[in-house]
């Protein structure tokens, strides 16, 4: 029990971690642009399409990965220009509306694209055996690979957010807004510079699962309840609740997934057990979700207005 | 109302109520000159693969015989989409509308359920290339249906006996939480007796299996089976590898075989499966199907593919058999029974509820001299075996 206890949290850090990059993107733009992006998760599946295409075209994983950092931000800054800049003073339900607009065109633009097959990126050499952890048990060097990259990620903008002028921005324009702008700050600029910034983490997180899962066009919608989340459970607008909330709302749920199920067992048949559990485990999160928003009702480093 | 529109209603009235009469046996197609036979098949979607394969595999045989039965031949391919209410749809299309004299497909059960009654209601004859349900082989068995795949848990069954004949008593069972999935641990569990370390369920569609993994690894059991079509099949061979699992046998049913062999490639290396044929039988047969099917499109042919050339090549001893007659429909169908053809497979003959009695082995995937992938027999598990819902047959 104990073994399957340090797999699943590192399953659930693995998880976290990319909750994280994708959260990060979302809670900056919600933060301090005040824009409800529902399209962040199509980023992500984008981010997969890119590297998939990009591998296939080049035939290594490492091309693909590097071509398709470019290629990233030329897609978010597309977006911004395209469609982000005309949505910054409507309502929020114009944002939601619209933004689930992008959802859907993105999505079938992706069919129409690449098809509706799976698609299926290679995994580094270099990363795809597994190493031994106690006993018997050995968890995928990929994974690992997944969460230090994450967590260097992660280190990179909590540098950035504390330590640098456009973190500084950043954080006085998750704080009040109007102040920057009215302090002679470029903020059409310094909105494109953070939707960017969210799509391409947003992206990077789609190439980095991409080994490990099939690419396809339901990738994004998957994760994007679980990132709202996240953001709501960390604070709007933190990148240091991102990080927290992501770990929080990823370990809770692969965790809880599999003892749900396994303590259920005891006292049902497995069939019955297993969807019990399955539905227990995404209950969990939003449990959390409800107790800490009892405690914190701005999440756990959310500024009260 | 004037008298031509009368006329013409009353015509349309007696040509609707006569002609369900005269299809109860003779269907409208079978008197004309020209064999007509319709392929259903899901060519979109993630499981075109598998829908591809069964095509390809069908025509493969058609282009071979070139007039099949004699006569002259013209098939018409249409594309369920996976969905059972276009299926039905155009099954009825195929039959009222083009004529066909038999129809061939599809892969999945759904649709299987969804095309049986609009076809063979009107006395065309339905050949399954892959679906097999446990209705259709016991209560509901029809005379107008026969297949020439096997019966959906048979193949389940096969890697049960196996787990039972390792003498393991520690086996992790995992399948998508659906019918088909439950039905897979059932059919293991038939000729399985042995414990159990966990029954998981998954979510239909699922692509990430740390979970699921890290309870394998942690419960360390004698073997894991698993029922895992598709991409999720794909997704669980290429993670179980990495995850360095690989030492705990890997016994499965449509999980690994030659359409997704050609995604995992090295990672499903040595894992076994249950099957009624492999690529590598040595028959004569099998190796102007298997050779024939690989210079014609690249790749190694699956059961699905080979289900369809069998199905190609009743359909050619049967017609030959009567002569192109299509019209003395007792005489067909007794043709059609006799099975005389020679499968890739070996043995071949219909037991009474019109599905196969065959041979099934385990097999185990590899990778072939020609540097492709495909899967190869390992031993047989079953000899001549017959479904568990044949006796539930009254035909």
């Amino acid at each position: 029990m104990m073994n399957l206890f340090v797999l699943q949290l590192l399953n659930g850090v693995q998880l976290g971690v990319l909750l994280f990059l994708i959260a990060a993107g979302l809670t900056l733009v919600f933060g301090i642009m005040d824009v409800i992006n529902l399209a962040h998760g199509v980023l992500y599946m984008v981010g997969a399409y890119l590297i998939a295409t990009f591998a296939a075209a080049t035939g290594s994983f490492w091309w693909g990965f590097l071509l398709m950092l470019p290629a990233a931000v030329l897609v978010g800054l597309i977006l911004e220009f395209v469609v982000m800049r005309r949505l910054y003073a409507r309502s929020h339900l114009d944002q939601v509306l619209a933004t689930f607009g992008l959802v859907m065109i993105a999505t079938e633009a992706v069919k129409i694209i690449w098809g509706t097959a799976p698609l299926s990126v290679p995994m580094p050499d270099v990363f795809s055996g597994s190493i031994p952890l106690m006993g018997p048990l050995k968890y995928p060097v990929y994974r690992i690979a997944i969460i230090v990259a994450g967590l260097a990620v992660g280190l990179g903008l909590f540098v950035m957010v504390n330590y640098t002028r456009v973190g500084m921005l950043l954080r006085a324009g998750a704080t009040n807004r109007s102040t920057v702008s009215a302090l002679g700050v470029d903020i059409n600029r310094l909105f494109a510079v953070v939707f960017t910034l969210g799509a391409v983490l947003a992206c990077l997180a789609g190439a980095l699962v991409a080994p490990i899962l099939s690419v396809d066009t339901g990738m994004g919608e998957s994760v994007l309840i679980l990132t709202f989340v996240v953001v709501v459970i960390g604070g709007i607008g933190s990148v240091k609740g991102a990080f927290l909330g992501a770990l929080l709302v990823a370990v809770v749920d692969t965790v809880g997934g599999v003892f749900g199920p396994i303590w259920l067992r005891e006292i049902m048949d497995p069939a019955a057990a297993g969807q019990t559990g399955r539905v227990l485990a995404p209950m969990l999160v939003y449990i959390l979700m409800a107790v800490i928003l009892s405690v914190k009702p701005a999440g756990l480093f959310g500024r009260t207005a | 109302m004037n008298h031509k529109s009368r006329l013409l209603a009353s015509t349309v009235l007696a040509m609707g109520l006569t002609a369900p009469a005269i299809a109860q046996d003779v269907p409208a197609g079978a008197s004309d000159d020209v064999l007509k036979i319709g392929l259903v098949y899901t060519l979109s979607g993630p499981p075109a693969a598998l829908g591809e394969q069964a095509r390809d595999g069908f025509l493969l045989a058609a282009e071979k015989i070139g007039e099949l039965g004699g006569m002259k031949t013209e098939i018409i391919i249409v594309d369920d989409e996976g969905k059972p209410d276009l299926a039905a749809q155009k099954a009825n299309e195929l039959v009222l509308r083009d004529n066909v004299d038999f129809v061939v497909g599809p892969i999945f059960s759904n649709i299987l359920m969804a095309i049986v009654q609009p076809v063979t209601s009107t006395g065309t004859v339905l050949i399954s290339t892959n679906a097999g349900t446990s209705t259709l082989a016991g209560e509901a068995c029809n005379p107008n249906f026969y297949t020439t795949s096997y019966q959906n848990d048979q193949n389940h069954e096969v890697m049960g006996a196996y787990a039972q004949a390792q003498g393991y008593n520690n086996v992790f069972l995992m399948t998508p939480n659906y019918q088909a999935g439950k039905d897979s641990q059932a059919g293991f569990k038939n000729s399985y007796k042995g414990g159990t370390a966990g029954e998981i369920y998954t979510e239909l569609g699922q692509l990430d299996f740390s979970s699921e993994l890290a309870q394998i690894a942690a419960f360390q059991p004698d073997a894991v089976f698993t029922f895992m079509p598709g991409g999720m099949g794909v997704n669980l061979v290429k993670q179980y590898s990495q995850a360095g699992l690989s030492g705990i046998p890997f016994l499965s049913a449509f999980t690994v075989d030659e359409t997704t062999l050609p995604a995992t490639q090295d990672a499903a290396v040595g894992m076994l499966g249950g099957a009624n044929w492999a690529p590598d039988m040595d028959n004569a047969a099998n190796k102007e199907f298997v050779d024939g099917y690989i210079a014609k499109y690249g790749a190694v042919p699956g059961t699905y593919a080979m289900q369809a050339y069998d199905a190609a090549q009743l359909i050619n001893s049967a017609v030959a058999k009567v002569g192109g007659d299509l019209t003395d429909r007792a005489a067909l169908h007794a043709a059609i029974k006799e099975a005389d053809f020679d499968s890739p497979r070996g043995d071949f003959s219909f037991g009474k509820n019109n599905f196969p009695i065959q041979d099934f082995y385990l097999v185990e995937a590899v990778k072939r001299e020609d540097g492709m992938y495909g899967t190869s027999v390992k031993e047989k598990i079953f000899d001549d075996y017959v479904d568990n819902y044949a006796d539930q047959c009254k035909m």
